[in-house]
């Protein structure tokens, strides 16, 4: 019989699901980055002047800028002009409807698990989906339109919408922000746009679902979502990743403003190829996302599962800039194999009365290295200011890591932190227990590990609460025995 | 249904013997109480029979409704009908009490092809059956075993072992930690499953336990073996004379 560790040892046998690849027809730059790639891209996009002139400029401060190198993870250096900046499947046009999207990538997505037909009808749920580098289809628009929401991709929301993008686009992670995100002002080329107007709850949930399909890809999404005064949105980005020897590069930007007593609830499940046992490929998930919280009594929520990457590297983040705005962070983090996370977040508060909490559950298994990363800073006009910190690490194993970095700058005497930190282990014990009452040895560690996980599945939407427990279980599956 | 055989059982990475040519027999409806001192291998017993990591065999034969029981994985075991009512219960942070209980019941009807309970059938009948042995309702809702006394994880582990209806019951130290009152309410428990066709058998230090739980046989287990099998009547006077008198007698 195994115990808790060996059970643990045997997950480096576990396989990647999302792992095929496409064969289809894509539109590719060239390999490398230069002025011209950028206006190429401009060019393919059709960008507006405006736009193709932020494009430059973020060029031109990305290449003043260094890598960091402060993060808690190793990787060899990135050959940025070893990357294809866009690929996009050959069409001539973005198909008017779902049935004209190419059967290839619609098998691709039934594959997944979320066939884009029955997923729009059965589960009531508006997605976007992006494929490599554009977004393919979005589903259930006419239903939000009656309502006034705008939910299309980002290039769509620039040419139907410019008046919004332009006031919004770079206002909460500006071009210049840091290395990633100077990247991917340069070179993105699609992404989810959200507009919920004055006093609308959005009725559905809002979902991405990004594919990296192509070799030598970068994925650079942005995602932008607005909710004006008194408005609701739940939204959720989904992600997976063909299962390639070398690592591929996804550096996104989300942006959420609330104004006056709007809220946003942002969830990820993200589950990008994390590269094999020996940790040969993978996604480098160099993410930048922030919420502003402009508005009085706004509200932001993040919460994230975070299961698959090679490298996790991301903070979102709110900055609660309105009396009374309340920021949510709540993370599953997973690490196996020879995964890498150094992930949090970041509360700058700002307005009087904010609040805000953090709920952290990081669990490590094979040689994987984990990092929770967290700022939470009191402004001095923060009056009255809030913070609560909870930080849980699971250790699977004797093999892998699990360390806690939280920052807390306080400048205003009213204002108050508080931090709570545990670590635990799986123990031989649970695990018995749990066997000799019928449950077999992978389902008692996904029991106990969603157990540990539980107050941040609860922040989960229902539909996809179900989704990420299975997720949970799989990403730490192995042969007992 | 139950037949050990001349059991040798070792700890330590089998350095340390522990068992030392134990033999038992249970029969189907019989209740047969362990008793002994510290040290004499009663809970050593009552892991290896639920296949619990650690402890090494080293001689002997255990047979389960004929089949080599130390062949089977401790789920296995559970399948075929063992439940052990363990001395210390673990906790289980995050799991919902009813949760994991409706899991395991599901996942044993699952390894025997039968189907599985709706969640109104199984919460009509934990209800009624934490009523039966004295569990609070709101324990059914909090985390297994979580925060809870020492007496309420014993009547958890009843409660389970009523819910799960196992055709072998093993009750490790279970009266240790309970109030009198308490003892009564489990011992209720543990009678409401004697049948016929079922099987118990109850460690236990004490005496009191067996007026309520009142067994066909007891065993005084010694130094790895059985040292002396009698009626009821074995432990009145094993608490009145002491292990030392009677064991020195029967040597």
């Amino acid at each position: 019989m195994a115990t808790a560790l060996e059970t643990v040892q045997d997950y480096a046998a576990k396989a990647y699901k999302y792992g095929f690849s496409t064969a289809i027809e894509s539109d590719m730059a060239p390999k490398g980055l230069n002025e011209d790639i950028v206006r190429l891209i401009s060019a393919k996009k059709n960008d507006p002047e405006w736009l193709a002139e932020w494009r430059l400029e973020a060029f031109r401060r990305w290449l003043t800028m260094e890598e960091p190198t402060w993060q808690k993870v190793h990787y060899p250096p990135i050959d940025y002009q070893d990357v294809h900046y866009y690929a996009a499947p050959k069409i001539k046009e973005r198909p008017k409807s779902l049935d004209e999207i190419d059967p290839e990538i619609r098998s691709t997505y039934d594959k997944l698990g979320i066939p884009i037909k029955e997923q729009e009808i059965l589960a009531g749920v508006a997605v976007d989906y992006v494929w490599d580098s554009v977004s393919v289809a979005t589903t259930f628009r006419a239903k939000l339109h009656e309502l006034g929401i705008i939910f299309c991709s980002i290039s769509e929301a620039v040419h139907d919408h410019p008046e919004l993008v332009r006031k919004y686009l770079g206002s909460v992670v500006p071009a210049g922000d840091n290395f990633f995100a100077a990247l991917n002002a340069a070179v993105f080329t699609d992404g989810s746009f959200v507009y919920v107007p004055k006093g609308v709850r959005c009725p559905m949930e809002l979902s991405t679902y990004f594919r990296i399909n192509e070799m030598n890809t970068g994925q650079f999404e942005r995602t932008l979502i607005i909710a004006d005064e008194g408005s609701y949105v739940s939204y959720l980005e989904g992600c997976t990743a063909p299962q390639r020897d070398e690592n591929q590069l996804h550096a996104a930007v989300v942006e959420l403003i609330a104004h006056d007593d709007a809220e946003i609830k942002y969830s990820t499940v993200q589950n990008w190829y994390p590269g094999n046992a020996e940790g040969k490929g993978g996604i480098y998930n160099f993410v930048t996302k922030r919420g502003a919280c402009r508005g009085k009594r706004s509200k932001i929520s993040w919460t994230q599962v975070e299961t698959g990457s090679a490298i996790t590297w991301k903070y979102p983040s709110c900055i609660l800039q309105g009396d009374d705005s309340v920021g949510e962070f709540y993370s599953v983090a997973v690490t196996n194999n020879a995964q890498q996370a150094d992930t949090g977040t970041k509360m700058i508060h700002i307005g009087k009365r904010t609040r805000s909490r953090i709920v952290s559950k990081g669990i490590s298994a094979g040689r994987a290295d984990q990092t929770y990363r967290g700022l939470v800073r009191m402004q001095k006009g923060a009056e009255g200011a809030r913070n609560h910190t909870q930080c849980d690490s699971m250790l699977i194993g004797d093999k892998c890591g699990a360390h806690t970095v939280p920052y807390i700058e306080i400048k205003n005497r009213t204002a108050q932190a508080e931090h709570e930190a545990t670590t635990s282990k799986i123990s031989d014990d649970q695990l018995f227990y749990c066997r000799s009452r019928g449950i077999a040895e992978e389902d008692a560690v996904a029991l106990i590990v969603n157990g540990f996980c539980r107050e941040v599945m609860n922040e989960l939407p229902m539909e996809f609460a179900v989704e990420a427990r299975k997720l949970l279980g799989i990403s730490l599956e192995g042969s007992v025995g | 249904m139950l037949k050990i055989t001349d059991l040798h059982v070792a700890v330590d990475g089998g350095s340390k013997p522990v068992l030392k040519g134990l033999t038992l027999e249970v029969k189907p409806g019989e209740v047969h109480a362990i008793m002994g001192p510290n040290g004499s291998g009663k809970s050593t017993l009552s892991y290896v029979l639920a296949g619990r990591d650690g402890y090494a065999v080293t001689g002997g034969s255990v047979r389960f409704q004929d089949a080599d029981l130390l062949e089977l994985e401790p789920e296995e075991r559970a399948a075929a009908g063992i439940f052990l009512a363990m001395q210390y219960p673990v906790e289980i942070p995050g799991v919902a009490n009813n949760y994991f209980l409706r899991q395991s019941l599901n996942a044993l009807r699952r390894a025997r092809g039968e189907p599985e309970v709706s969640a109104a059938e199984f919460i009509k009948k934990l209800k009624a059956v934490a009523e039966r042995v004295g569990v609070d309702p709101e324990l059914l809702k909090r985390d297994v075993n979580a925060g809870f006394s020492g007496g309420e994880k014993k009547r958890n582990e009843i409660l389970q072992m009523v819910m799960l209806e196992p055709k072998l019951c093993v009750l490790d130290e279970t009266d240790s930690g309970l109030d009198i009152d308490a003892l009564k309410t489990v011992a209720d428990g543990v009678n409401s499953l004697r049948s016929p066709d079922r099987g118990m058998i109850v460690i236990t230090h004490y005496q009191r336990l067996l007026d309520y739980i009142v067994p066909d046989f007891v065993h005084i287990l010694a130094d790895g073996r059985i040292r002396k099998t009698g009626g009821k009547e074995l432990a009145l006077a094993l608490e009145e004379q002491g292990y030392e008198h009677l064991l020195g007698e029967a040597a």
